[in-house]
């Protein structure tokens, strides 16, 4: 009885409560440890991203920012042991072919997400289409470029048209899929309450659906360009190369990626040098992209 | 219309006594292979406020949400009966639920405002009918109705969503009143709110019944009492295997809360339910 006796018990019986941060204690030690561990991980992790920036800006930021920075982004690429020249034709190229993707592959990706998140989610086909869109997720791009040249190249030659294609090929899956995800986040009773006011179900995708998810669709969208701009196997089978600028869409065309590819090979120092500088052109193109996504998603207040 | 009301004095005469609005009549009910609902009569009085209460997975909501094709957006949903809307029946042939909807409006359970401004959610409706007069105007007269006008006058271009759940819900009110619809259908409209917002929609709903009719499915019994003319009680049918809802019985709020006629009425409002 007297065992257990609580109202007995008095604060000599226990002892005083231990507060104070115990610094060597096992379990502070292991918590400290791998606190710096995913802390080292995370700088780990911007590491790359950060060096790359680095090497470009030291190696291609004296051209681009230099004095000739107007023909650096204007002017035609040099021939073997000519100095100066710049990588116009080869900007206007990757611009021009983004845009034949972009036009392509958007409004295709964003209704095709219309039918996988709205219309039939759990329809066959719409299984079937994301499922092959995942798949798509993983396939090699140079793929991409092969089946273009195989169906269009073959036939009618090198050109914008083709590398665009090739390149929309590889926007869509992108595209649809974050489109769908996009779509299939705005809340259901969003939808309801659309259905409850008398939308017909085409004025409740337009007037709510998209909308709503506008800001996740066109990060998907600028997560699609800007891994677009950056393609360069899809390209060397499709628009191979030129040395001027485009005049028409159905002739060989340059593109940054590949005047890298064939300016860092070459023994004269400045081709290697514009290379450095189309590089850190590309890798600015793409991070305004990124940036653009990511403003696009921030909350509205 | 008299006709259609007639039919229900045949079951529960004391179910209705002014002039009907809404005339259902449910056969069945069906979710797939699923009886969700059988055999209920249930008019809704013009100009009144119609409960709905029962225990859970009685069909209250199932049936509030066929009243104007809700439900309709559930593939596997069947109704079986007739929902007599001034002398047509809602569920005939000819008849566009889009339409419906224009007429006979919801407010659902969690308050569901669009992401856009607190002005578009109100004009939403307005603009979906191509509303070609003083927009503004009937933007504020809906905000006033909706007692809201006062808290939001100031910031009509913030997002619906900045608002607290009382707002926004009265913001859905406003929403689902400004294209002046003839009946308004609540889906347990103060279940997410605290009990003073609670306070404000009831007080909302007891004016906006002099020009709108109202029916109301409540999980809360005295909000059931407070606020509704004429209440009707569902129950759930084990009987036969499955859980099946049906009306067991509808009249007065006053004479269901005192002098429930159905033995089971009397033990779901003495039971401390609420």
């Amino acid at each position: 009885m007297s065992d257990f006796d609580l109202t007995r018990s008095s604060e000599a019986a226990r002892p005083m409560p231990q507060l104070a941060r115990q610094g060597f204690e096992a379990r502070a030690l292991k918590s400290g440890l791998l606190t710096g561990l995913t802390w080292l991980a995370a700088l780990l992790a911007a590491v790359p991203l950060i060096s790359v920036m680095y090497l470009l800006l030291v190696k291609g930021g004296s051209r681009l920012f230099g004095a000739d920075f107007a023909e650096v982004l204007t002017g035609l690429p040099p021939a073997g042991f000519e100095l100066g020249g710049g990588i116009g034709p080869a900007i206007v190229g990757t611009l021009v072919m983004v845009g034949i993707a972009s036009v392509l592959s958007i409004p295709i990706g964003i209704l095709a997400a219309i039918y996988l998140g709205v219309l039939e989610p759990r329809s066959r086909l719409a299984n079937t289409s994301r499922f092959l869109a995942k798949v798509l997720t993983g396939f090699p791009s140079i793929m991409a470029g092969v089946f273009v040249y195989a169906v269009l190249v073959i036939h009618w030659g090198y050109s914008a048209w083709a590398g665009g294609i090739a390149l929309a090929v590889l926007m869509l899956r992108t595209v649809v899929l974050a489109a769908e995800e996009a779509i299939a986040q705005v809340p259901q009773r969003m939808k309801d309450a659309a259905y409850g006011m008398g939308c017909t179900r085409t004025q409740v995708i337009w007037k709510v659906v998209l909308p709503t998810g506008l800001p996740g669709i066109l990060t998907g969208v600028l997560l699609a360009v800007a891994g677009a701009a950056g393609e360069s196997a899809p390209l060397l089978f499709t628009a191979l190369f030129s040395n001027y600028f485009i005049s028409e869409l159905s002739e060989p065309t340059a593109s940054l990626s590949i005047l890298i590819y064939n300016f860092s090979g070459m023994p004269f120092p400045n081709q290697i040098e514009l290379a450095w500088t189309a590089s850190l052109v590309l890798v600015l193109i793409v991070l305004m992209f990124n940036i653009l996504a990511r403003l696009i998603v921030q909350p509205k207040v | 219309m008299n006709a259609a009301a007639e039919s229900t004095f045949v079951a529960d005469p004391y179910a209705a006594v002014g002039e009907v609005v809404i005339d259902c009549q449910v056969n069945k009910i069906f979710y797939g292979d699923f009886l969700a609902v059988r055999d209920s009569l249930v008019p809704i009085e013009k100009h009144k406020i119609t409960g709905f209460i029962g225990p859970s997975g009685c069909g209250k909501s199932t049936v509030l949400r066929s009243l104007n094709r809700m439900n309709d957006l559930i593939q596997v949903f069947r109704f079986e009966g007739s929902v007599m809307y001034h002398g047509q029946d809602v569920y005939g042939p000819k008849v566009d639920p889009v339409l419906v909807r224009r007429y006979i409006g919801m407010v659902f359970q969690q308050p569901n405002p669009f992401s856009m401004s607190i002005y578009d959610n109100v004009a939403f409706g307005l603009r979906l009918n191509r509303f070609k007069g003083d927009l503004d105007e009937r933007v504020q007269k809906a905000l006033q109705r909706a007692a809201l006008w006062n808290e939001v006058k100031d910031k009509l271009k913030n997002s619906g969503l900045s608002l607290s759940g009382g707002q926004q819900q009265r913001l859905c009110i406003a929403r689902a009143i400004a294209t002046e619809p003839d009946v308004l259908l609540m889906d347990e409209p103060c279940s997410a709110l605290d009990p003073i917002a609670t306070r404000q929609v009831e007080e909302l709903m007891l004016d906006l019944k002099k020009n709108y009719t109202l029916a109301l499915v409540t999980h809360n019994m005295q909000q059931a009492t407070r606020v509704a003319d004429t209440t009707a009680f569902f129950s759930v049918d084990i009987s036969h295997g499955g859980r099946t809802g049906y009306l067991v019985e509808m009249g007065p709020t006053a004479q269901i809360f005192e002098a429930p006629r159905e033995q089971l009425t009397k033990d779901y409002i003495s039971g401390q339910f609420s």
